[in-house]
């Protein structure tokens, strides 16, 4: 493989990974306070569309993220105004979440078929961007970097800062955290919206970026693989970025030694192997003898109520 | 006046029709005829299923207040398929087109079961009475497109964003590769499967990766427009899937195989009011104008434009087939004799790649 090819390779995997590690990161911090949401893909397939349609509308690209951004916050919203204020079930609204997300985005999209929009250029000067070798690490758009940037930040504010202890605590034992008297709900609702907020992101970069239209169900079931990814993450941000560019590499990789006329693993195969290496993550981490448990917030997905 | 449907509201339906008596809908005539559609994707997929759902508006206009059409979207392959249809019969619809393969089993149970309703499947082999078949020569237009490649092509090498290796599919590729090699002996096709019809995401990194490894012109069978837009960025050329792409990529959409499955729907609803109405096997290409090549891009060269056009004549004209010996497979056996043309047989179970198919 020549060094342009690989090159490519990397820059394509990184694109592929971008998406999934916002919308695993936005996942892991609510599930960090213990809501569990399975509207990630509803929730970015909201902001894939309101991105795409207000970047159309006004042909300013960076308003669409700003605005995908709000529209998965305001979807997350829904959910947790039913989850946490009214105490419905969390798995079975997040599930309606995504149904009503694909249907949504799907009526609100359906003037825009066929329409395309420009990708934001690559943040750096077109000098590093356009590089050669350099292009590694400059040729890609804001959102990549601030993906990475925002692992990091989460991994220092969930570890390394008292309001990070407080929302963890919300997600190890609910009760004690209101006992000593924070407001639990209140604080799930932030988690809840940050989710949300990073999901429409993550939809936008699919309508704005990785192919820059307006399809239907564009985003094909990623949201999936970024929750899967948070539980193989085991909940540490940084893992989540580690595993989200793996889920990229070997994507990428399979497609690119097959066009290279060998194939590592049969098409059908490939599909799985995202849940199949969660599964596997999910054995390892059980059988190590220090840790009992999968480090799942002990109250994840259950409903509280205050005085209950 | 259309009725869009969705799999839940028509759930939600299901309990307040269930206990009315079932009408047939030809018993009532002064009512419009109800027709009814059955799509695997969504509407809004811009390739196949959007190109149905053209051919539904298309005969819902030109019937205006006589018919009513209705469609259920993204209904899944298998059994699920089969409540829909039931459903989709017992309010009214006297025509039910499946426009997917896999629904045919459903299909043909239902068919069975509610003699009095039409049903029409697209693509499958399993007839009855009150059950026929469709489908287009595809391969037709793939022929057009593969003479568009190999004289296009500058490094002679092919991409191609495959989904799943049913023949459907593999007559497409070879019908493609035959073609590109009558204008250049040395043209090679390089073919990724993708195990899905639809991923726009998995659907670009498949056309990034053929880019990559030397390919400059892309084509595809699956269904969204994301490989044509790579292509645009890549600067290469590429073709638009089951219908006109070229919004998406008007700079490197060279011309598209688009899926016209108008006449037919107009010709089975008239024959339905008629009471005309028989099963059997219908399958039209270029001739009957239900497989069509879009408007040439002005980027493509008089002398091709033209040897493309020569080879759709012919195929019209009934004195070219796609897929004319000598044929070798790209595992060296001889497959078709000089001048031996492949039957509809032998199309509709191709498993084997002609050669100079990298798959």
């Amino acid at each position: 493989m020549s060094l342009d090819i690989a090159i490519s390779v990397v820059m394509t995997l990184v694109i592929a990974a971008t998406p999934i590690l916002l919308a695993g990161l936005g996942e892991l911090v609510a599930e960090k306070s213990g809501v569990l949401n399975l509207g990630v893909e509803g929730m970015m397939l909201v902001g894939a569309v309101a991105g795409f349609i207000s970047a159309s509308l006004t042909g300013f690209t960076p308003l669409g993220y700003a605005v995908a951004g709000l529209a998965g916050l305001c979807a997350s919203l829904l959910f947790a105004a039913l989850a946490l204020t009214l105490g419905a079930n969390q798995v079975a609204t997040g599930l309606a979440l995504t149904i009503f997300g694909t249907g949504l985005s799907s009526l609100a999209g359906a003037g825009f078929v066929g329409t395309t929009i420009t990708r934001l250029p690559a943040l750096f000067p077109p000098a590093l961007a356009g590089h050669p070798i350099l292009r590694l690490v400059f040729g890609y758009d804001v959102i990549v970097y601030l993906s990475v940037a925002l692992t990091l930040a989460a991994t220092w504010f969930l570890n390394h800062t008292r309001s990070g202890l407080i929302l963890r605590s919300v997600g190890e034992s609910d009760a004690s955290a209101h006992a000593i008297g924070y407001p639990v709900t209140a604080i799930r609702y932030l988690a809840v919206a940050f989710g949300g907020a990073l999901a429409g992101l993550a939809g936008a970069y699919y309508s704005l970026a990785v192919t820059p239209m307006w399809a239907d169900r564009i985003t094909a079931g990623r949201g999936w693989i970024a929750l899967a990814l948070v539980v193989f993450s085991s909940w540490r941000p940084w893992r989540l970025l580690l595993g989200a560019y793996i889920f990229g590499a070997v994507m990428t990789l399979e497609l690119y030694s097959k066009a290279a006329g060998f194939a590592l693993l049969p098409p059908e195969m490939l599909a799985m192997l995202p849940y199949l290496a969660t599964v596997v993550a999910l054995a390892v981490i059980a059988m190590r003898p220090s840790r009992g448990r999968l480090d799942a917030p002990r109250c994840l997905g259950k409903t509280f109520r205050a005085g209950a | 006046m259309a009725v869009i449907l969705d799999r839940r509201t028509l759930l939600a339906g299901a309990g307040a029709t269930a206990a009315l008596p079932h009408l047939d809908a030809r018993a009532l005539a002064a009512d419009p005829l109800k027709v009814g559609f059955l799509y695997v994707g969504p509407v809004g997929d811009f390739g196949y299923t959007h190109a149905h759902d053209v051919a539904r508006k298309k005969t819902q206009d030109f019937y205006g207040d006589k018919i009513k059409t209705n469609y259920v979207e993204n209904v899944p392959e298998g059994p699920d398929a089969e409540r829909v249809l039931r459903q989709l019969a017992q309010e009214g619809n006297a025509l039910i087109f499946a426009t997917s393969f896999g629904f045919m089993n459903a299909t043909a149970k239902v068919a069975k079961a509610l003699p009095k309703v039409y049903f029409e499947h697209a693509t499958g082999y399993m007839r009855g009475p009150n059950l026929a078949t469709y489908n287009a020569r595809f391969y037709e237009g793939r022929a057009v497109i593969g003479t568009i490649a190999g004289m296009m092509s500058k490094t002679g090498v092919g991409g191609y964003v495959a989904s799943f290796p049913i023949p459907e599919v593999v007559m497409g590729i070879n019908c493609f590769m035959l073609a590109a090699r009558k204008v250049n002996p040395k043209f090679q096709t390089k073919v990724l499967w993708l195990s899905t019809w639809y991923d726009p995401a998995k659907e670009a990194d498949a056309a990034k990766a053929l880019a990559d490894q030397g390919a400059d012109i892309i084509t595809q069978h699956t269904d969204s427009p994301a490989p044509l837009q790579v292509c645009e960025q890549k600067g290469l050329y590429g073709f638009g899937q089951a219908s006109d792409m070229s919004s998406i990529a008007p700079k490197a959409h060279l011309t598209a195989i688009v899926d016209n499955w108008a006449p037919y729907y107009i010709g089975r609803v008239k024959a339905v009011m008629d009471g005309t109405w028989k099963t059997g096997d219908t399958w039209w290409g270029l001739k009957q104008d239900t497989v069509q090549i879009a408007p040439y891009n002005a980027a493509m060269p008089d002398n091709v434009k033209k040897a493309a056009d020569e080879v759709k004549n012919a195929i019209i004209a009934g004195t070219l087939h796609p897929v004319t010996g000598p044929v070798t497979d790209n595992k060296g056996t001889q497959r078709l004799k000089d001048g031996e043309k492949a039957t509809d047989e032998m199309l509709e179970k191709m498993d084997w790649y002609v050669e100079g198919v990298q798959s």
